[in-house]
């Protein structure tokens, strides 16, 4: 794990408001501020944070599917930030994506087959034995049926689409796999199975993910570092045990206590931190520390100063007042 | 509110400014001269030049399109001595086959045209939006299928076989005297004249457009009922009634706007094939006659903005309208 | 002693196209003054159409609805399957409120929300539109909306999500109701904002001492408020008990298999997560045996075909234990 397959430095993405017949330029939201991120090969990270914080703009900016406003993007050493769509084109075959939702992210009109084929018609890859089988091949190792090669999405449930989205990102043998909440549409039986599925295909494939989700249990479980986001900016970075065991940043520290554990002994005996307020808007957000309205530590300076990244056992940490 | 409702007036405005100019740039590239054409049957060159220079189209197109647009706020006047002729502002030209001005020309059709609009309108909204809230409300029953069977024909038949099966029917149970007519009455005088007059043409367009409004309205209300807020609206206790014509309709029929203000804008251009039906001379009767018969350019050009300025107006309305319903429009 | 509200033998089904889809089946349960009952369960296991059930809100014309659902109060007890529309109506948002998953979607955008409670308070009560409108900033206040005496004119669009479902909440407890149904209240929400609004649930239950039907896939939120639990799986219930019992000693391979798949926060990371392994069953001509048995790791232990062949039916496996299993708890156990 020692090269990087993927450097985010300084990532911005700002999106302009207008409004008005003329379209004059209202404001600026700032999705994605100055955002710095690694992911190792084979490793999984996870990028979490509640809606709003940027995490999933992060995702599609890295895959290029937004223009980023300034910072670098380092793909396997290649600076991808300022390529244009038909440079980005033999890349896509090494950057998937996998979708959120099983429902809408397939062509409806398509079968199975075809939807999984299409990676290889797009890049103009014909796979050694052929592509009927390889596709066969690879609904087989989504433990789907392979025969099933001529149904169409409909047939299919929300915990099996989401196996053929996982075919489909597979299929070109990929580095590197985008996961925008892979799992929060499915069921619970059925969330299991394709967690299971995505860490088999990582030791398989040799893959690493960015995996962009808001269910922290998920994210513990299959990441082997998190990134910590609240509008548009990184809180805290670290290793998988380590943010658990010890957050650092009052907003890990607040969202972490928030998840409620299933065991109803330790829920009920836990100290749960709330926290006030709502999310401010990302078109207004607070001075200084963007945190520091809803945080029980603030101080003068945590309103004036944006607070650096600064190292605290093996975190990252952007806080004046980390844990 | 206000600073974008005089924003969008005066968006309207310049709208109908360009418009003007575009529609005088297409009449000057057209091969019609009026100056020949108002000469009459003992025509020579001297009176065409005479005439080209009373109809103050001897000098450039630009200065004619100015001549207009000053004619329009200052009135204008054409020609000199006895045969001199005055129209006051709004003055949109003169049109010689009606021997008057253009506005009087307009003024003399728009009572039609108005009265044909909002008879119709107002028939065909009571009949649109009730019948599809019935059809709505009875999905897949035998009322929705006749509904359907009903938007199916009414949407179908063209307007000229609908006005003329309706015209004839009439006609033979003499309830329609060819004679007399689309002569004005007035409602005051004779309220009985005054509906012999309309009620079948408005029966024609309301059910042309009928249709719609009930393929509308069905589709709408059917499409909130499954919204998320009328689930709510029966759990906190709401009767069907109220959660139907307090909840469900509120935000069914808010489209509904954008369609009634842009078709009733547009008919108060002239619905040409209505009125020449059945004999109205409304504004689309007089254009029809001025673009096929007379030639008759200022009379187009006046109706043609006219009708554009009640397009705009009403899509103006209609912006209004919906800001005034739905707080997200409004408040953002 | 009748309890608060009584299921009886509901089953709920909805004709289709491709056959007769049944919702729930055979569902009987209870619930009392001042406790939580969570329904537990995955899309398709009926836990939605069964709260839809008890506020009488199905369409008849399109659902079979048989058994019964008591609800008392005021020492009258109301059959909601066979009482008069009207009968329902006054109930539902008097005596039974509910709040649902998305609160974005769930207030009229066109009513201000100071309407939309008044209009409820109207409901239910006698009393000038200035009185409702009195209530509606009292209930406002009393759910936490800062400043509530001018925000009581704003529009649905212009709060956030967990303030929508503050106000939401406001709306269903202004008539004081005995039973609050919440509907998956807080699975559109952020965690930071679920944990809000489930301590306002709980506030809001000691305040009006009512009973709290809770909705919802999540065993984290389960373990966190209820005091009872009903699992459900294909529209059938297959476990009950208290949230010690099922959570310590499930005794439904179903309940068994769910709490091992859930991934966890405070567990060791890089565990491999336990799955169940297949899909749930379509609800349609389900087979006339276990509806878990395709899935279930015990069936192999029960002698002969009877998962197969055999429905289970509802037994009493400890006190106040209920399950749908061949198998007995000390089996299970012992296999386990």
């Amino acid at each position: 794990m020692s090269e990087n397959i993927l450097e985010v430095s300084n990532l911005r993405k700002y999106f302009d408001i207008s409004g008005g017949i003329i379209g004059r330029k209202r404001h600026t939201v700032k999705a994605v501020d100055g955002v710095d991120l690694t992911v190792a090969k084979g490793e999984t990270v996870g990028l979490v944070g509640e809606s709003g914080c940027g995490k999933t703009t992060v995702g599609r900016t890295i895959l290029k599917l937004y223009e980023p406003t300034a910072g670098s993007i380092i793909f396997e050493g290649e600076d991808i930030t300022k390529y244009s769509q038909r440079k980005m084109k033999p890349l896509r075959a090494q950057m998937q994506m996998i979708f959120q939702d099983p429902y809408s992210s397939l062509n409806p009109r398509h079968t199975v087959g075809d939807i999984v084929a299409a990676s290889f018609a797009i890049h103009k890859v014909t796979p050694e034995g052929g592509v009927k089988k390889t596709v066969q091949g690879l609904l087989e190792r989504v433990g789907l049926n392979p025969e099933h090669i001529n149904r169409f999405p409909h047939e299919f449930s929300g915990g099996q689409r989401q196996r053929i989205g996982i075919a489909r990102a597979i299929a070109l043998r990929p580095k590197l796999i985008i996961a925008d909440e892979p799992v929060s549409a499915l069921d619970v039986s059925i969330q299991a199975q394709v967690v299971n599925l995505l860490d088999d295909l990582q030791s398989e494939f040799g893959l690493s993910y960015l995996i962009v989700a808001h269910d922290l249990s998920v994210v513990q479980h299959i990441s082997d570092r998190v990134v910590v986001m609240y509008l548009g900016k990184v809180m805290e970075v670290a290793r998988t045990e380590d943010l658990f065991k010890s957050p650092h940043h009052p907003y890990t520290k607040a969202l972490l206590s928030a998840v409620p554990i299933p065991d109803p002994t330790i829920e009920r005996s836990r100290e749960r931190i709330t926290l006030v307020g709502d999310l401010p808007s990302p078109a207004n957000p607070p001075t200084g520390c963007v945190f520091n309205t809803r945080c029980w530590k603030a101080q003068d300076i945590c309103r004036n100063s944006v607070p650096a990244q600064r190292t605290v056992g093996t975190s990252t940490v952007a806080c004046h007042f980390p844990e | 509110m206000l600073k974008y409702i005089s924003k969008r007036v005066f968006y309207a405005f310049v709208m109908l400014f360009v418009l003007s100019m575009v529609v005088y740039l297409i009449f000057g590239l057209v091969p019609i001269d009026p100056a020949k054409l108002s000469c009459g049957t003992h025509c020579n060159p001297v009176v065409v030049e005479a005439n080209r220079h009373r109809l103050g189209l001897d000098i450039p197109l630009w200065h004619q399109w100015w001549n207009f647009i000053m004619g329009l706020f200052q009135g204008r006047t054409y020609g000199e001595g006895a045969a001199m002729i005055h129209c006051p502002a709004p003055a949109f030209g003169y049109s010689f086959p009606n021997n008057a001005c253009v506005t009087e020309v307009m003024a003399g059709a728009f009572p039609f045209t108005f009265t044909l609009a909002v008879g119709a309108f107002i028939l065909w909204m009571t009949i649109g939006i009730s019948f599809g809230i019935l059809a709505a409300r009875k999905k897949g029953t035998y009322i929705d299928r006749l509904s359907t069977a009903f938007v199916l024909i009414g949407s179908s038949l063209p307007i000229f076989i609908l006005g003329l099966l309706i015209y004839i029917t009439a006609f033979l149970l003499h309830l329609i005297d060819p004679i007399t007519q689309g002569t004005w009455v007035s409602p005051l005088s004779d309220p009985i004249g005054f509906f012999r007059n309309f009620i079948f043409a408005w029966i024609t367009l309301a059910l042309a457009y009928a249709a719609i409004y009930t393929r509308l309205t069905r589709s709408n209300v059917i499409e909130t009922s499954t919204e998320d807020y009328i689930r709510t609206a029966r759990a906190k206790g709401v009767a069907e009634r109220d959660v139907l014509y307090r909840h469900n309709l509120r935000t069914a029929l808010a489209p509904l706007i954008t369609n009634a203000g842009l078709d009733f804008g547009g008919l108060l251009g002239g619905a040409i094939i209505t009125e020449r039906v059945f004999q109205l001379p409304g504004l689309g009767y007089m254009s029809i006659k001025a673009v096929l018969r007379d030639y008759d350019l200022p009379l187009i050009m006046g109706t043609t903005l006219l009708a554009a300025a009640f397009f705009i107006f009403f899509n103006l309305i209609v912006d209004i309208a919906y800001a005034y319903l739905d707080p997200r429009v409004r408040l953002n | 002693m009748s309890h608060l509200l009584e299921v009886k033998n509901l089953s709920v089904a909805f004709p289709t196209e491709d056959g007769l889809v049944q919702a729930t089946d055979d569902l009987s349960f209870h619930v009392d003054l001042g406790e939580t009952l969570a329904i537990v369960g995955e899309s398709g296991s009926g836990k939605s159409v069964s709260s839809m059930a008890i506020m009488g809100l199905h369409n008849p014309k399109s659902t079979q609805i048989s058994g019964q659902v008591l609800i008392s109060s005021l020492g009258h007890s109301t059959d909601v399957v066979t009482a008069s529309s009207e009968e329902v109506r006054r109930l539902r948002g008097g005596t039974v409120s509910m709040i649902f998953q998305d609160p974005m979607s769930a207030l009229h955008p066109y009513f201000t929300i100071g309407n939309q409670i008044s209009e409820a308070w109207l409901l239910h009560n006698d009393g000038t539109k200035a009185d409702a409108r009195k209530k509606a900033i009292e209930m406002l206040d009393l759910v936490g909306i800062s400043d509530a005496s001018n925000r009581v004119d704003a529009y649905p669009h212009q709060f956030s999500g967990g303030m929508r479902q503050r106000v939401m909440i406001a709306m269903a407890l202004v008539n004081h109701p005995k039973i609050l149904i919440a509907d998956e209240p807080t699975t559109a929400l952020d965690v930071t904002v679920q944990a809000q609004i489930l301590k306002l649930l709980k506030d809001m239950q000691h305040e009006f001492n009512m009973a709290v039907i809770l909705i919802t896939h999540d065993l984290g939120v389960v373990a966190e408020v209820a005091d009872r639990v009903n699992v459900m799986y294909a529209g059938r219930l297959v476990e009950e008990g208290s949230v010690n019992e099922i959570y310590k000693n499930p005794v439904h391979p179903y309940t068994i298999g769910l709490l091992a798949s859930v991934p966890r926060v405070d567990q060791a990371h890089g565990t491999r997560l336990k799955t169940i392994p297949g899909q749930p069953p379509s609800l349609i001509s389900l087979p006339g045996g276990c509806a878990f048995e395709p899935r279930c790791e015990f069936a192999k232990f029960v002698p002969g075909n009877l998962c197969k062949t055999t429905r289970p039916q509802v037994e009493e496996k400890h006190t106040g234990h209920l399950a749908r299993c061949h198998l007995s708890a000390a089996e299970i156990k012992a296999h386990q």
